[in-house]
């Protein structure tokens, strides 16, 4: 079968690591880091990037438009 | 599994901010719905290619810097006096999208006047109205919106009936008015919801264009720091608190 994978990019300089991204992930990626950026904020990162399948709802959410979504499909080789 | 990495190039790109966006970082708290509204308006301006050709009018509150986030031409009113800037500029320039960015103690308390004799007359502009309940900017007074009970730093035992009366609705109001052809109200606190309000904020623009009348759309947006929550319980108190009161959905469309 098939295998849909996301990814994002979070421009840590941006984000304000509000948690908004956190309750809206429906897979539970996101968490924000224990590093701060140079605000003083923990920014949001992929904490289990395995389980990303691209659905973009964090992004749609984000406040200051700080995460870029990529998705791939991986056919299987038979 | 897990050995499969997902290329970062243009043909795998989801989802990337909108280039009608400046690079500006907002000014915002962290979470405030503002952002996530200028999002929106971005994207919609950006889907329609009206970039060169729209307008915006800022208010005063905590969005009067607006114009260094969204890449078009801006206009700063007078406190509430946003449809009266509005009006002018379209009846001057009809071919530009013309649009106001005004919160409850703009638009529903000092602008109220301006709102619904602009509504009245049936500009041609889109009003966009962003409702947290609260004077978010100066510290979180009680505004004409704020809900029956709710505590702000003005009304610390709760609005009450009798002291300060009820909670404004003015989309409600909006809607009896001959000249105005459309009117939603919408949130931002979901994914959800975030797309159901840019296609609703998309239908306003295309009408506005269309000379249909005044575009009206309010957004039920919350205020963490003024309501003093984290934004996720923020997220949550609006949607168990201001949605009975503010119930989302069309109230006019003709």
């Amino acid at each position: 079968m098939a295998k849909i994978k996301g990814t994002i990019i979070v421009d840590t300089e941006r984000c304000k690591g509000c948690g908004v991204c956190i309750a809206a992930c429906p897979c539970s990626v996101i968490a924000l880091n224990r590093e701060v950026n140079s605000k003083g904020y923990n920014y949001a990162y992929m904490e289990f990037p395995d389980k990303c399948t691209g659905c973009a709802n964090c992004a749609l959410v984000c406040p200051d438009s700080c995460i870029t979504v990529y998705r791939q499909k991986f056919e299987d080789k038979i | 599994m897990s050995d499969l990495k997902v290329e970062i190039k243009p043909e795998n790109l989801v989802y990337k901010k909108s280039t009608v966006l400046t690079d500006e970082t907002m000014h915002y708290c962290p979470g405030c719905s503002h952002g996530t509204i200028h999002n929106i308006i971005a994207e919609v301006i950006e889907e329609m290619g009206i970039q060169e050709s729209t307008i915006g009018v800022s208010p005063v509150g905590c969005s009067v810097f607006a114009y260094n986030f969204i890449d078009t031409d801006w206009v700063q009113s007078a406190h509430g006096r946003g449809a009266a800037v509005a009006t002018a500029l379209k009846r001057l320039m009809p071919e530009k999208m013309v649009f106001t960015y005004q919160g409850d103690g703009d638009l529903a308390a000092i602008g109220t006047g301006e709102t619904i004799h602009a509504c009245n007359r049936g500009e041609n502009i889109t009003i966009i109205f962003v409702n947290n309940a609260i004077y978010g900017m100066t510290g979180g007074q009680m505004a004409p919106t704020t809900i029956m009970g709710m505590r702000t730093a003005t009304s610390p035992e709760g609005r009450q009936a009798d002291l300060h009366g009820y909670p404004f609705k003015v989309s409600n109001m909006v809607a009896l008015l001959d000249g105005v052809s459309y009117v939603t109200r919408q949130a931002v606190n979901s994914p959800a919801n975030v797309r159901k309000a840019k296609r609703a904020l998309r239908k306003c623009f295309d009408k506005s264009m269309a000379g249909k009348g005044t575009s009206f759309i309010e957004f039920v947006a919350t205020c963490n720091s003024g309501w003093k929550m984290s934004p996720a319980a923020s997220n949550k108190w609006m949607e168990e608190n201001m949605f009975p009161v503010y119930p989302l959905g069309d109230i006019k469309d003709i």
